[in-house]
């Protein structure tokens, strides 16, 4: 087993994932999507537990998550925002509301804001074209979107925090 | 394609009469796929509209070649995009033997009726053998997944998947799985490898799929639309359905308008109608401008010009273009549109998107972008223009799959089309469309300058100077850009309140 | 069967072969270059993405790849219509313009593919300027990766992952940016990688080549204060030929021996020596473990794998840690040789350890990294002190501006020159066990065996069993040959399932006259065949063919180590293996 610098809980989750799915090497693509999206990132000592689980190379498991822009091995915002730049969407001025969101929020693409709460990447294409310009937060596709609409759906996520901390 | 003799079940021909026919509806729109947003989608009302009514036919009284055999008859052509006999590639499955089959609905863009897509796969799945199924959404937050996951849990409910469907004997199941953004899953074989916990890399057909595809065994790979249109065949005949459309393209497509069309929608509509049609009549016609041309499938597709305006809408007009149907996208352009900007971003797309593994579009997508990227910002020469149609070519002619050989279409049918304004961005640095910054010409309208100097003070390079002259009304002089000094970066457009700066 | 033509020639296959395959059938060479297959091997790389092997098919509205596309009855293949070179050459112009132009300095200059294809088609300039990719420059002790100059051809990934099944390698990354690399583009040394080097073998340009130390070779000859000292593998003799125009197979030991002594070795000797002596230790251990087993000894561990293959020793440290007193503890041959050299030979000759530089030839690349393993040394000394590939012979006496064929026959060096013909056929995969066999069959029957060849124990199959006799007492030997064939063998005897005494494992296609420090044999299994061919024939021209025969060796024991296995011989000639399963030790 390699040696890793993982907490045992974090380690633990992990395992109970890729069990979930028989540890069969064809769900790598579901177990690293699930991993993602319970821990928020895939670093390296993430991938090579999941390798050892699946029975697969570590070398394969980084080709996957490398290939695929939807994986990422730096932390992802506690709710990330993807923009699509798909053809229809550019058509949209997906683009300039990119733009506009990297403004308002002040980050860069690739990036966090420095509370941790939303990070910023664009995705290409998730077939809503007849939504577009079309922007998903932590997996919610929201359609049409404008620019002056930004800071009501941000604040979507305040609302969510109060609520969960009350 | 030869048909079997076959005899059709007596009634195959006729409706079954408590179904009523889809319409051409008063725009000329035939609605058999797409859901009715009006209507509601439970179980219960989709079954007052006939949803099962096909599969409960079909498993009480085809066998399963006289369903494959109906379908060829209809002419439904796969609307994945490559359009291949639907009936050719059923019969190719289930001829083949295997242990398990599998059944895979790649689920793009659509709105389609859920029930429909689910009666649609299990008739396939009866025809072909197959007991397992797979729906594939790009994306988990898809609106319409939410509504596909209801659509299954009812249809387990109600016993029309699962085992022993209807006491018939036969068993099918489907199950749902998400992309995470990858375009090139587009491709059958991509899909599989997708599926099967790979990178999405195509490969050689050979052998087809539906020989040996997912984990090996055959598999059928059909497209969303494709299976919801299936229940309307069986319901209504293939009779019927062939009447629909043109000689080689039967039945209906689902199209999305956008662009600068007023009507921006999803639509769904006979082969043979025009574009002139779907343009100015379901598309209630130009939002802005005039028609430039309209950009058919997206990335991977071409456009259209004036001169198809009225042609039947098919495969066959589109190949005869140069055009591939793709993911049935229309996009209206206006004269706005800069077309060597519109390839550039295409081309940008495709390199994004592109797997790597061939030679053709790994470097080729890498190249063409770099040529048109030189070209948008005023640095390409005639010989870029010569390299782009050589790569474009041989790039279509060599890349292993889909995504590397329709990348290039865009640039192969508007080079010539669009030649005269490909050799005004290289020659004489000027965009028609005013898109391409670098080549845009910003100008002051005197007459609506009011002379607030805002522009001036915030002009990077202080390009903008006073002139002597006062407009009728006005108090202060008008300003004047020098174009010499003038960097294009917009600055001064974006900041003046009055609308007096424009790109001519 | 199918019959179909290409250029206009009719050919008849059978059904499933390739447009390639049948071409090639009538003399037709369709130019490839992703495309590698070990005939024979089961080794086939066949991504069809290069997109080289393009040609016109009569009906086809698109070109098709030769190598990826089956004959149908009454096909029409074009291989040279217009369509189809224009598209091969713009394919390969679009490979060189993200290729860097420095053949002059590249070390696969000479024998690349691309450069290859690229003169054959006269290309004189690129017509595609635009960005280039760019990766850190991997070097580590046995193999450097220079990622600038892969084309994707994925030959390495398929050798590591499906035919060695080390996964070491993978493609990574997607569009222009894709490329193949270890997990985390972290280095080789890091990775699970053996070193066998089959990677550098199978790549057709020089993204993956071997570290050369010709250099400090040539500057220890120099160096009057040295004493250098050279040994050869029994697989280098029956290749480096190949480097010099000569056919496949043709043995120059001789004019080898003769080249290296103009080279200004000192004293040049000969691997097969340590080899005989590896097999008085292993065949000692062999026979130990045996009779102990028969007698009961439930601690004693079966079957023994033999330990002469440092790609092999990597792979069961990285994957078997769980068996790490199950294989021989014998060194290699070239550890022997080391560790003789530095102490018999040094104190015969009045040498200090320290002033003796000790070279290998070897056909292999995990030499390299074996001979920097810290427990081949004695206080920071190596015990070898540099390996140096076949290929790398072969520059080193073409820069001398020696011509091999024009060298008389010369004899190896004495004490440590004198072979048998058990120690040439460790060269071929079979022949470690066959050397062992034919000691540890006198040893324990007592008798003399008339015959020596053991025909069972020979072969290509990647994975082979058999039962020598030993006078009554069946001995079960497994042998593979592959790493992933040694994968299949020592799970079947993990499970249980299997009961062998023996097992012998090379980690190259065909043993070491596949290794990877080899001349390049670019796919052509035939010339692994023949150099295995040759292995044989220099065992039947050998007077004598069992190592315990050896009168050299036979001093060697009287004189300095005892008894095989004693003290002595477990001091220099022993060694153990290290757990390296939990080497994936990374900071967060």
């Amino acid at each position: 087993m390699p040696v890793i610098k993982l907490s045992d809980d974090k380690v633990r989750i992990i395992k109970d994932i890729c069990a979930e799915y028989g540890n069969q090497e064809a769900e790598v693509l579901n177990v690293l999507r699930k991993v993602q999206n319970t821990l928020g990132y895939l670093p390296a000592e993430v991938q090579e537990v999941v390798a050892a689980e699946l029975h697969m190379s570590v070398a394969k498991i980084y080709g996957i998550v490398s290939f695929y822009s939807f994986f990422t091995m730096q932390p992802k915002g506690k709710h990330p925002i993807d923009i699509c730049l798909g053809a229809a969407c550019m058509a949209k001025g997906g683009d300039k509301l990119l733009e506009a969101f990297k403004k308002h929020l002040n980050v860069e693409v690739g990036k966090c804001t420095p509370d941790g709460k939303f990070s910023l990447s664009t995705l290409r294409c998730v077939g809503s074209c007849s939504l577009a310009p079309v922007v998903s937060i932590g997996g919610k596709i929201y359609g049409k979107v404008t620019a002056d609409q930004i800071p009501a759906m941000l604040a979507e996520y305040d609302e969510y925090e109060d609520v969960m901390q009350s | 394609m030869s048909t079997e003799n076959i005899p059709l079940h007596e009634d195959s021909t006729t409706a079954t009469s408590s179904i009523p026919r889809p319409e051409l509806l008063p725009d000329h729109q035939l609605r058999i796929t797409l859901r009715n947003p009006e209507e509601p989608e439970d179980y219960c009302s989709a079954r007052e509209r006939g949803a099962y009514l096909a599969l409960e036919r079909c498993l009480s009284g085809f066998k399963p070649r006289e369903v494959i055999s109906l379908i060829r008859a209809s002419g439904l052509r796969g609307r994945g995009g490559a359009g291949f006999s639907t009936g050719e590639k059923w019969k190719v499955c289930a001829e083949t033997a295997g242990s398990q089959k599998w059944l895979i609905c790649n689920a793009g863009e659509g709105d389609h009726d859920c029930h429909r897509v689910i009666e649609g796969m299990a008739i396939a799945a009866y025809a072909v053998g197959a007991s397992q199924g797979i729906l594939y959404f790009r994306a988990e937050g898809a609106p319409v997944v939410a509504r596909m996951k209801k659509a299954l849990d009812e249809a387990r409910q109600q016993g029309f998947l699962g085992a022993d469907i209807k006491g018939s004997g036969f068993s099918f199941d489907i199950a749902m799985h998400y992309g995470i953004g990858s375009f090139v899953c587009g491709e059958e074989t991509a899909l599989i490898q997708y599926l099967e916990g790979n990178r999405c890399e195509p490969h050689v057909k050979q052998p087809f799929p539906a020989v040996r595809g997912y984990m090996g065994h055959p598999t059928l790979v059909n497209n969303i639309e494709t299976f919801a249109t299936v229940p309307a065949i069986i319901n209504h005949g293939a009779e019927w359905f062939s009447s629909i459309g043109t000689d080689t393209c039967k039945g209906t497509k689902v199209l999305t308008l956008s662009g600068q069309v007023k009507n921006e929608s999803l639509i769904e509509v006979p082969f043979g109608i025009t574009l002139r049609e779907i343009i100015f009549t379901i598309g209630k016609g130009m939002k802005n401008g005039k028609f430039k041309a309209a950009l058919i499938g997206g990335s991977t597709g071409g456009v259209l010009t004036e001169q198809h305006l009225d042609l039947p809408f098919d495969y066959d007009m589109l190949e005869e273009a140069g055009v591939a149907m793709g993911p049935g996208s229309i996009q209206v352009l206006n004269e706005n549109s800069c077309i060597p900007t519109l390839l550039k971003n295409n081309m940008e797309f495709a390199a994004d998107e592109s797997c790597g593994k061939c030679t053709p579009c790994r470097i080729g997508t890498k190249r063409l972008y770099e040529v048109l990227d030189k070209i948008t910002d005023a640095r390409g020469t005639m010989d870029d223009l010569q390299e782009l149609r050589n790569l474009a070519q041989v790039m279509h002619e060599t890349s292993l799959c889909g995504l590397g050989r329709n990348a290039p279409n865009l640039i192969l049918n508007t080079i010539d089309v669009f030649w005269d304004e490909l050799v005004e961005h290289v020659t004489t640095h000027r965009c028609v469309a005013g898109q391409c910054k670098k080549m845009a010409t910003f100008s002051i309208d005197r007459e609506k300058c009011i002379g607030c100097g805002l522009c001036m003070r915030n002009c990077p390079v202080a390009a903008i100077t006073r002139t002597d002259y006062i407009a009728p009304g006005h108090k202060l002089a008008s300003m004047a850009i020098d174009l010499d000094k003038c960097v294009k970066c917009g600055t001064c457009k974006a900041n003046c309140k009055f609308s007096a700066i424009s790109i001519i | 069967m199918i019959n179909l033509t290409i250029d206009n020639k009719p050919v008849q296959v059978p059904e499933g072969t390739t447009v390639l395959k049948a071409a090639r059938q009538i003399g037709i060479h369709i130019p490839t270059l992703c495309y590698y297959e070990l005939d024979g091997m089961k080794l086939e790389n066949k991504p069809a993405g290069c997109r080289v092997c393009m040609v016109e098919i009569k009906g086809q509205k698109r070109l098709m790849a030769a190598c990826a596309t089956e004959c149908k009855e009454g096909m029409e293949v074009h291989t040279n219509s217009l369509r189809a070179v224009n598209a091969r050459r713009t394919v390969v112009e679009l490979m060189l313009s993200d290729h860097p132009s420095d053949c002059l300095t590249c070390s696969k200059s000479g024998d690349c593919d691309l450069q290859r294809l690229s003169q054959a088609m006269g290309i004189r300039e690129i017509p595609f300027p635009g960005e280039h990719s760019h990766h850190r420059k991997d070097i580590s002790p046995a193999i450097i990766r220079d990622m600038d100059k892969c084309i994707m051809c994925r030959r390495c990934e398929t050798v590591c992952n499906e035919f060695q099944t080390v996964g070491a390698l993978h493609a990574i990354n997607r569009g222009f940016n894709a490329v193949v690399a270890p997990a985390f583009e972290q280095d080789l040394v890091d990775s699970p990688c053996t070193f066998c080097g089959q990677c550098v073998m199978a790549c057709p340009v020089g993204a993956l080549n071997t570290v050369s130390h010709t250099r400090q070779v040539m500057s220890a000859i120099n160096n009057p204060k040295k004493t250098v000292i050279v040994q050869t593998a029994p697989a280098v003799r029956v290749a480096l030929g190949e480097e010099f125009g000569m056919q496949p197979g043709e043995v120059v030991t001789g004019k080898m021996v003769a080249a290296l002594r103009r080279l200004g070795f000192d004293y040049v000797f000969d691997t097969d020596f340590a080899a005989d002596l590896t097999i008085m230790e292993e065949g000692t251990e062999l026979l130990d473990r045996i009779s102990r087993h028969m007698a009961g000894d439930k601690s004693v561990r079966l079957p023994i794998l033999t330990s002469c293959c440092p790609g092999w020793v990597n792979f069961f440290e990285y994957n078997f840690p769980d068996m790490l007193d199950v294989p021989s503890s014998a060194k290699s041959p070239q550890q022997m040789f080391g560790s003789i050299a530095k102490s018999y030979w040094a104190e015969k000759m009045g040498l200090k350890r320290e002033d003796i530089v000790c070279v290998s030839i070897m056909p292999c690349v995990a030499k390299k990294y074996e001979c920097g393993r810290d427990e081949f040394k004695v206080d920071g000394n190596p015990d070898v002190d540099f390996s140096i590939s076949t290929r790398g012979l072969a520059r080193l006496i073409k820069q001398y501006g020696i011509t091999l064929s024009e060298l008389p026959e010369e004899d190896f060096d004495r004490p440590l020159g004198e072979s048998t013909g058990a120690g040439v056929i460790f060269g071929s995969t079979g022949g470690v066990i066959e050397a062992a066999v034919r000691t540890a069959y006198e040893l324990y029957t007592k008798k003399s065996l008339d015959r020596v060849e053991f025909s069972q124990l020979r072969g290509i199959e990647g994975i082979r069993e058999a039962t020598v006799d030993f006078d009554g007492l069946p001995v079960h030997i497994g042998i593979a040959h592959g790493l992933g064939n040694a994968r299949r063998l020592l799970e079947k005897v993990r499970s249980g399932k299997v009961q062998f005494h023996a097992i012998e494992v090379m980690a190259c296609p065909g043993g070491c006259v596949g290794g990877a420090g080899q001349p390049f044999h670019h796919g052509n299994s035939d010339i692994i065949r023949k150099r295995q061919e040759a292995i044989y024939k220099e065992d039947r021209g050998k007077a004598l063919r069992k190592s315990h025969e050896n009168p050299d060796i036979i001093k060697l024991y009287n004189e300095y180590l005892g008894e095989p296995c004693g003290h002595k011989a477990h001091e220099l000639l022993h060694t153990h293996y290290f757990d390296k399963s939990d080497k994936t030790v990374i900071e967060i």
